[in-house]
């Protein structure tokens, strides 16, 4: 039981990203693409914060002040994942933009039957 | 034929996940280099939110790499949903016979917009004393505007006030980086006075820098809702 | 502890309903719910400014901007 306490949260992550992966790699519809890009990113950005966890300590902002520079986890995965979060949002929304040109272009959505390049 | 190499592909990449997360002990002390930053965060920059001052202070160029990837995505999802003035007087044309939005919407959504506004500027003022900051206020100043969008399907935001918000925002950030550069010697140096920890005054330029980057944050974020709804005259 | 063990199970179980849907509004919804189940762990990993970004960008914004583009192309998955 404790294997599952101990683990939960990189079968959370891991699960999300191969899931993604799945979606990005067999499904032929570009939304549905773009809809996996962005469950790789949540996935990533989960395993980012649960890598800098510390069992027993609080949260890193010292309003209290008891709070002793000893008891907070760790914040600079944090700093990190607050950048990842936004530019994830950035890079859809330009993503989305190119999907809406290429429909207006080709007039579907199939990834199998768009032929735009050559070889 | 393609799910079956993909299903292959993905059971190996699981079980190099499975070989790697085994490594890494979950929950266990593994604090490296944050020490530095736990330990003297508060005496070096004067605010409370350790997360804030790793952000702002000590990676603020990061920071500002980040604004930029931001700006030029807006700016490239503006360049291609780019609509001539010809095209765009058909579309005028045929949106004025939209129908209006319900009753309890438009005056639900008149009275919750500025209480929206409030509430994201209260957020990234007070980025360095609770959580919060200025990238969460502009979402949350983006999604007021959104709501707008939704309950009245006619109007929309003064294209050009927008940018010139958000421009300005944008240079402040840099001018007041440039002018660490002149007094001290260091880019984005923390050259305003620290001030009383856990006060609203306090810890120099940093919350300068948070409201630029609110303001410029919610402004580009709604530019790039009203370049996707092709709505500004 | 058993909390955040349903939390991450009905998240997993949401992300493999997200790719069966044929309707991309249910896809898009279903998605919208994983960023939510996220925000809540944030919380339980003590990261209170993460937790709150990831509510107002992946449950809100994303939401709004992926219902738009559906709506100028198809809404359903041949």
């Amino acid at each position: 039981m404790s294997v599952i306490y101990n683990s939960m949260y990189y079968i959370a992550s891991g699960g999300l990203i191969l899931i993604g992966l799945y979606i990005v790699l067999v499904k032929t519809n570009l939304i549905k693409i773009v809809i996996g890009l962005n469950f790789i990113d949540t996935g990533i950005n989960i395993l980012l914060i649960c890598i800098g966890y510390i069992r027993g300590k609080t949260a890193p902002i010292f309003s209290d002040p008891g709070i002793k520079s000893t008891s907070v986890v760790d914040p600079v995965p944090q700093a990190l994942v607050l950048t990842a979060i936004v530019i994830g949002v950035a890079v859809l929304a330009l993503a989305l933009s190119i999907v809406i040109k290429v429909y207006e272009h080709n007039k579907t959505l199939n990834v199998t039957k768009i032929k735009g390049l050559k070889w | 034929m393609r799910k079956i190499i993909s299903i292959i592909v993905l059971v190996i990449i699981a079980a190099g996940f499975v070989f790697t997360f085994s490594q890494i002990p979950f929950g266990k002390d593994k604090i490296n280099v944050a020490g530095y930053y736990i330990e003297r965060g508060i005496k070096q920059t004067g605010a409370v939110n350790i997360v804030t001052s790793v952000v702002l202070n000590y990676r603020g160029f990061d920071t500002l790499g980040e604004v930029t990837v931001l700006f030029i995505a807006a700016l490239g999802l503006g360049a291609v949903l780019f609509i001539e003035r010809k095209l765009k007087e058909e579309i005028k044309d045929k949106e004025d016979k939209k129908r209006k939005a319900s009753l309890i919407l438009r005056t639900g959504s008149r009275i919750l917009f500025p209480l929206i506004l409030l509430f994201g500027a209260y957020i990234f003022i007070h980025g360095h004393l609770t959580p919060g900051g200025g990238f969460q206020g502009g979402a949350i100043i983006a999604s007021g505007f959104l709501l707008m969008y939704l309950a009245f399907p006619r109007k929309s935001i003064n294209k050009r006030t927008s940018n010139i918000i958000e421009s300005v925002s944008g240079l402040v950030f840099v001018g007041i980086g440039l002018l660490g550069l002149v007094f001290s010697g260091y880019f984005l140096t923390n050259f305003l006075p620290k001030g009383v920890p856990n006060t609203l005054f306090s810890s120099g330029i940093i919350p300068i820098i948070y409201i630029a980057i609110g303001l410029k944050v919610g402004f580009e974020l709604t530019g790039i809702i009203d370049d996707l709804l092709g709505r500004s005259r | 502890m058993i909390f955040q063990l349903l939390l991450i199970f009905i998240m997993i179980i949401l992300a493999i309903a997200a790719s069966m849907f044929k309707d991309l509004v249910n896809a898009v919804v279903v998605s919208a719910a994983v960023s939510l189940i996220a925000s809540i762990l944030f919380y339980f990993l003590q990261a209170p400014d993460v937790a709150m970004a990831e509510a107002a960008i992946g449950a809100g914004l994303t939401t709004a901007i992926f219902i738009i583009a559906i709506r100028k192309t198809e809404r359903y998955e041949k």
